[in-house]
């Protein structure tokens, strides 16, 4: 690991400031650290080499931890916990695919550490993006990209370009763009908010940028709007193992039903996507239709229309279809807690 | 950097490189050898240690990241000679092999009774499936998290 000096934020204006000092944010100079799943992993690689980490866990403000509950939403702090967020009772009453999103995530100790605004930041698990002695556009621009004609079963089939093919890993993101969540960021200039869905960027010619925010944007939480949806909710998680994997395919799918008939429905699909993805064109097909197997089939196979297999990921196309048919299936049966 | 770490209950005064994992300076800078180095990248589990109570991993936190904070090892657990309810659990139900991820391993399952994440033989699969054993003792650590739950609840 290079060495890196170390500070507590102690005011959320003054770690902004001191942070827009660095260039860059996924390879930046100054870094925040909160729970440190992500980066610590990364500098131990060599892969993050900043020069300076700012602690922002000790920060005081109550609503950079806060979990509410209101007609308008749910808001929920950026240095919540993802346990805290995945035991609160209400988010699993009222929005149970994200509650759902982060239980299935990691391990308990990981998610005791990770924060939820730095979760929605974590890089991919592309192995040669965590091995340094291999090319990698996304580490190192212009080197190439190892995983085209390598290893490449972890990859993207949706989303990705010819420059990179690295998934995104995360799936609360997949739960957040799913619900049309807009993030809250502080930047030099003040504080701002944006559809979530606006904050990552596909891969396409600069792999190396994949977020919108600039030097010194801190996430300081996340606004789920309310709706009849909500409630029949969830996160559908296929992996290699039962628990403490990452997703082959997820699906986060949010419907409000008329009898068996979609009054509307929200699909967010994880596992083999370069960025959490929102898959639309599925939304439309199922909107005003009767919810049936073959609805939600024709629903699925329109979500992976684009998708673009390589050597070893094929498989996890019509993985990824029968995982959102599944989820669909299940969240119509669904028996909402009163 | 100087900082002090409060480990078991007892402050460390110490000057740390930055760059000093809390399971590193646990190890070689206190002499806590019951906590080990697995996978040192947040895989494995067997670094698990408690901050304030809750279970984390020690290779990905900073030593620095603790300072201020109750941190609670497998030395920790037990009071003179007397084994904490999940150590003698661990011993009757055979739950280890070559010992390394037991530390970890009862660390973990300590937490997972206190979180009330043991009621059952799924919900402890479930919740201690963050430490791996490569010995595959995973059965008998069912057992001995299902034994010595009820006791610590009487405790």
């Amino acid at each position: 690991m290079r060495p890196f000096s170390f500070t507590f934020a102690t005011d959320t204006a003054a770690a902004v400031q001191a942070a827009s000092q660095g260039a860059g944010s996924a390879g930046g100079a100054v870094q925040y650290l909160a729970g440190g799943t992500s980066l610590v992993d990364l500098m131990k690689l060599d892969v993050m080499r900043p020069a300076q980490l700012i602690d922002i866990t000790r920060l005081a403000e109550p609503r950079l931890r806060a979990i509410e509950l209101s007609p308008q939403g749910l808001f929920i702090g950026a240095l919540a916990t993802m346990r805290q967020v995945a035991d609160h009772a209400g988010v699993r009453r009222d929005y149970p695919v994200v509650a759902e999103s982060l239980q299935l995530a990691a391990s308990q100790q990981l998610r005791n550490m990770a924060r939820v605004g730095g979760n929605v930041l974590q890089r991919t698990r592309c192995a040669y993006f965590r091995d340094t002695s291999w090319p990698c556009n996304k580490r190192e621009p212009g080197t190439g990209c190892s995983a085209l004609e390598g290893e490449n079963r972890w990859h993207a089939v949706l989303g990705a370009s010819e420059q990179c093919i690295a998934s995104y890993p995360g799936d609360w993101a997949t739960a957040l763009i799913a619900l049309d969540a807009t993030v809250h960021v502080m930047g030099t200039t003040g504080s701002r908010t944006m559809p979530f869905a606006r904050l990552h960027t596909l891969p396409g010619r600069t792999p190396h940028i994949e977020t919108t925010l600039a030097a010194g944007d801190l996430i300081t939480g996340f606004t789920v709007p309310a709706g009849p949806h909500t409630r029949r909710s969830l996160y559908l998680k296929v992996r290699d193992r039962e628990s403490y994997e990452f997703a082959l395919a997820s699906a986060a799918v949010a419907i409000e039903l008329d009898g068996d008939t979609v009054r509307q429905v929200r699909i967010g699909l994880g596992g083999p996507v370069a960025v959490p993805w929102r898959a639309r064109e599925a939304e439309v097909m199922l909107t005003g239709k009767s919810l049936t197997e073959a609805s939600a089939t024709a629903a699925a196979r329109a979500a992976f229309a684009a998708a673009k297999p390589r050597q070893h990921n094929a498989f996890r196309i019509p993985l990824g279809q029968q995982t959102l048919v599944r989820a669909l299936l299940q969240a119509h049966s669904m028996e909402l807690a009163v | 950097m100087p900082m002090t770490l409060r480990v078991n209950g007892a402050n460390h005064h110490l000057t740390l490189d930055p760059r000093t994992a809390l399971l590193d300076a646990l190890r070689e800078h206190i002499g806590l050898v019951g906590t080990k180095k697995g996978c040192d990248h947040g895989q494995c589990g067997a670094c698990t240690v408690l901050i304030d109570g809750e279970r984390v991993l020690s290779c990905l936190t900073l030593a620095a990241q603790a300072q201020g904070l109750a941190v609670s090892t497998i030395e920790g657990l037990s009071s003179a000679d007397k084994l904490h309810p999940m150590q003698q659990a661990f011993v009757d139900n055979d739950a280890f092999q070559c010992g390394y991820c037991t530390p970890g391993q009862i660390m973990s399952a300590v937490a997972c009774v206190h979180e009330g994440r043991a009621r059952n033989d799924d919900e402890i699969r479930e919740y201690v499936s963050g430490n791996l054993c490569r010995c595959a003792t995973y059965p008998n650590i069912v057992a001995a998290v299902r034994q010595a739950a009820p006791l610590m609840r009487g405790a």
